[in-house]
């Protein structure tokens, strides 16, 4: 049995100024250390920071990085997005298993070692893809998975690994006005601060800027309520938990343009009147933590952060605060709830977060993509970020391009592009699909490649998911039920309930197994769920089956048994263990599963 | 109808209302029954089980959260909303394990009634058949987490009410939790009473009292007369 080091555990609660607000960051650091969080430890959380033990058993519970149980001293978690399937991780896992002795989602017999998958890791362009103790490997071989398990069983620490196995590529495919600028850090802010902050919020209003995570709304707005509300302190919040499936654009802008997110931060927080901002940055993005915290650090001594901001009477300073495997926490308010060091479920709404954000204080809260353009804006000017664009979706947008492409990666353009251009400029052959804006988004097929990508049309957070003629959407769709059945947080009943209800239904149909009534019922529930949720997550888990059930209707209908009913369950089957047990098989005791076998018999 | 500035327009009928209440909270002023089960006068809004979604000026959103606003356009009873109703309820069946015929909480039931309610006849959807655990460890109260529907009630009244947090939800997903706060995670190693509005709020048998069983004869039971009557007049006890 492990013993706990509680003078790490100690170090780790003072490191976070045992501050109960810090509750999740406190114990991602213990999972770290001791590779998992078992019930002595939680006890001891919940009486140091005196938050009730519920509380750190249910935080425990919610985030995917986090274990109840010893996990060991190898944590792996295989990316399994539809991509990473495409590019063959289940090899990948099966390899890893069959090496490693080891069995999926249990820790291994010597406690060593701990495997399981998880969803969308952000590296669909360089799959499959696979994270080690949150450090990123990609390009993952099957050969490639034999070295890192020959590797493991030696007892071998990661930082002697090869380095080049752990190498992020961001090369931009096509670079349209924000990739190609050339950010200057402090620029936008000393112009700002020249011009101040109403004169700079009425910049990025002219400029028409709208949220980049897919939401569109309009910055200046957002920012203006937030400011102008009632409230002792004021928030910014970057939104770094980039975790809808196909999307790794904020990758690579967190890897090449952090300096400008930053500053966009800042100057939101001039805006608003705001000297505190967190970046909330996914717990698959943790090897970026390190360079990102090195970028905060240059900008505190080129006083571009930290007290009296290029000499003015203005404070404004960032933390970091990763997430722990949890895609609902993209979902600003249960992002928020993630904050204050609870489990990420969204909060009724309304209040808002721009009036009722973090500790209820008035908070602004922006994708990544969103505040590199603010700090552009305040650099270049609002007649540049209108150089492109369409009328309601001015400047343009960064597209994660994945799936069957022969060039795979970022590529930027003006919004009002067509699917069509994205496709020739990245090599899609005999495509028979593209999943715009993640498993959230929407599903086109090609009499819609004219389509295009902008908020009056396509909206979409950035990814791109293309897949060609071979592939078998059903297990598209499939794949995508799963991940928001696996990561809906429970709180409200269609959700909780209505993407389970899918994960049955979807399985049954790729199996063959269902008939049309139930076809009809399950799209019966889907209304219902995307009607009735609480949050984006719920209402829109059911895009992905009622889309392609709506486009693709008979790639549905030749899965269909021509049954009016088929049982959720084989009969026969599930005689088989006790014939097993009793040593008898009756050849009439065998019951028929079909309703025409049924039918021959009668 | 009187006339007023604050006042709204529910499946066809004028309410008024009070600056800052509900659109529940002014419908069971008025006497209209909006289906609900995570919601309860005495403890702070929730809006997890989705049942009083309605439709305010045609979107769809939970009766309970969203304040009502002076000629907003709300609807309640329409087809369309018991419909999807009835599977929500039908929903939280399958999800738990539920069994009226011999639950000491038929009758007093507000699931039970509210699926009558809401025209539910079958589980329609295939049951779960989840494991959960019984917790007897208290001397006088037995939850049996078989029925929670995780409405939270429990856990708000303790909290709030009763200022001994007693009670959590943990776990994310399907595999959300009622969970208790002591060492051993058991109710017995609490301070619980049964004299806590916490043992009072349970809208199913999950948090039911040890020592009597089947009270009430059939015919005598809190919701052997309709729902909308009782649950508005329990209701308004307690404001």
């Amino acid at each position: 049995m492990h013993a706990m080091n509680y003078q790490r555990i100690n170090q780790i609660l003072d490191d976070h100024g045992r501050n109960p607000l810090r509750l999740v960051q406190i114990l991602i650091g213990i999972q770290a250390e001791c590779g998992g969080i078992p019930a002595s430890v939680r006890d001891y959380i919940s009486k140091a920071l005196a938050v009730p033990l519920a509380q750190v058993h249910g935080v425990v519970a919610f985030y995917h990085f986090l274990s109840p149980e010893i996990q060991g001293q190898y944590r792996i978690y295989v990316a399994d997005n539809i991509i990473d399937r495409m590019h063959g991780n289940q090899e990948v896992m099966a390899t890893l298993l069959q090496e490693l002795q080891a069995e999926r989602g249990k820790p291994r017999a010597d406690g060593q070692v701990f495997i399981d998958y998880t969803s969308c890791t952000g590296l669909c362009d360089q799959g499959p893809a696979l994270l080690i103790n949150s450090r990123a490997l990609t390009h993952v071989t099957p050969d490639r998975a034999k070295e890192i398990a020959e590797r493991i069983n030696a007892g071998e620490p990661l930082n002697n690994w090869p380095s080049h196995w752990f190498q992020v590529e961001e090369s931009p495919r096509v670079a349209g006005p924000v990739l190609a600028s050339q950010f200057e850090p402090g620029r936008g802010l000393q112009a700002a601060l020249e011009m101040g902050p109403a004169q700079y919020l009425k910049e990025v209003e002219r400029a028409g800027l709208r949220g980049r995570g897919g939401a569109g709304f309009r910055t200046a707005i957002k920012w203006r309520v937030s400011r102008d509300a009632p409230g002792k302190t004021h928030y910014v919040i970057c939104n770094a938990d980039e975790g809808e499936p196909g999307t790794f654009k904020d990758r690579a802008l967190l890897t090449r343009d952090a300096d400008a997110m930053f500053e966009g931060m800042t100057l939101a927080g001039l805006v608003i009147g705001a000297e505190k901002g967190f970046l909330y940055l996914r717990g698959e993005y943790t090897y970026l933590y390190s360079q990102l915290v090195a970028t905060l650090a240059r900008r505190r001594a080129e006083h571009l952060l930290g007290k009296n901001i290029l000499g003015r009477e203005f404070n404004f300073d960032v933390e970091i605060h990763l997430g722990a495997g949890a895609y609902v926490a993209g979902e600003e308010s249960a992002l928020i709830e993630s904050l204050e060091g609870k489990c990420a479920v969204p909060r009724p709404r309304p209040p808002f977060t721009a009036t009722h954000g973090y500790l209820g204080q008035p908070t602004v809260c922006n994708n990544v993509e969103t505040f590199v353009k603010t700090a552009l804006i305040a650099q270049n000017g609002a007649d540049w970020f209108l150089e492109c664009g369409t009328r309601y979706s001015p400047g343009s947008k960064l597209l994660s391009v994945s799936g069957d492409v022969a060039r795979p990666g970022i590529y930027e353009y003006p919004f009002g592009t067509s699917v069509q251009t994205v496709l020739e400029a990245c090599g899609a052959r005999e495509t028979q699909a593209v999943q715009i804006g993640g498993p959230s988004g929407t599903c086109i097929t090609p009499n819609e490649f004219d389509r295009a990508i902008c908020y009056e049309d396509l909206s979409t957070g950035g990814s791109f998911m293309v897949f060609n003629r071979s592939r078998d959407m059903l297990s598209v769709v499939q794949n995508f039920i799963h991940f928001f059945a696996d990561e809906s947080c429970g709180f409200c009943t269609p959700c909780r309930v209505g993407t389970q209800l899918m994960r049955r239904a979807i399985d049954k149909i790729v199996a063959g197994k269902a008939g049309a009534r139930e076809l009809k019922e399950i799209e019966h529930a889907a209304k219902c769920t995307r009607a009735m949720s609480h949050c984006g997550l719920g209402q829109t888990a059911t895009k992905p089956f009622l889309d392609t059930l709506d486009r693709l209707r008979p790639q549905y209908e030749a899965r269909l048994s021509n049954l009016d009913f088929v049982p959720n369950f084989d009969l026969d089957q599930s005689l088989s263990k006790t014939r097993a047990l009793s040593q008898r098989d009756d050849p009439h005791a065998h019951l028929p599963q079909t309703g025409e076998a049924c039918d021959a018999r009668i | 109808m009187q006339e007023s500035e604050f006042s709204f327009e529910l499946d066809g009928t004028d309410l008024p209302f009070e600056p800052g209440q509900s659109i529940m909270e002014a419908a069971t002023q008025a006497g209209v029954y909006i289906p609900h089960l995570c919601h309860h006068p005495d403890l702070r809004r929730n809006g997890s089980c989705k049942l009083c979604t309605v439709k305010v000026n045609g979107r769809f959103g939970s009766a309970c959260a969203l304040p009502a606003q002076a000629g907003c356009t709300v609807e309640s009873n329409t087809s369309e909303l018991q419909e999807m109703r009835r599977q929500i309820v039908q929903m939280l069946f399958v999800e738990g394990n539920h069994y009226c015929p011999f639950c000491e909480k038929s009758g007093n039931c507000q699931l039970q009634v509210v699926a009558y309610h809401v025209g539910m006849v079958d589980m329609h959807f295939p049951p779960f058949n989840t494991a959960r655990q019984l917790d007897a460890s208290h001397r006088e109260m037995l939850l049996d987490r078989d029925r929670c529907i995780q409405c939270a009630r429990c856990v708000r009244a303790s909290q709030d009410l009763d200022k001994k947090n007693i009670f959590g939800l943990a776990g994310r997903g399907m595999n959300i939790r009622l969970v208790v706060n002591s060492d051993s995670g058991l109710l017995g190693d609490t301070d619980f009473s049964s004299a806590d509005h916490a043992a009072q709020v349970c809208p199913t048998g999950a948090l039911i009292r040890k020592d009597q069983a089947y009270p009430c004869p059939i015919g005598s039971r809190l919701y052997d007369t309709p729902i909308s009557q009782h649950t508005i007049r329990q209701d308004a006890r307690h404001d």
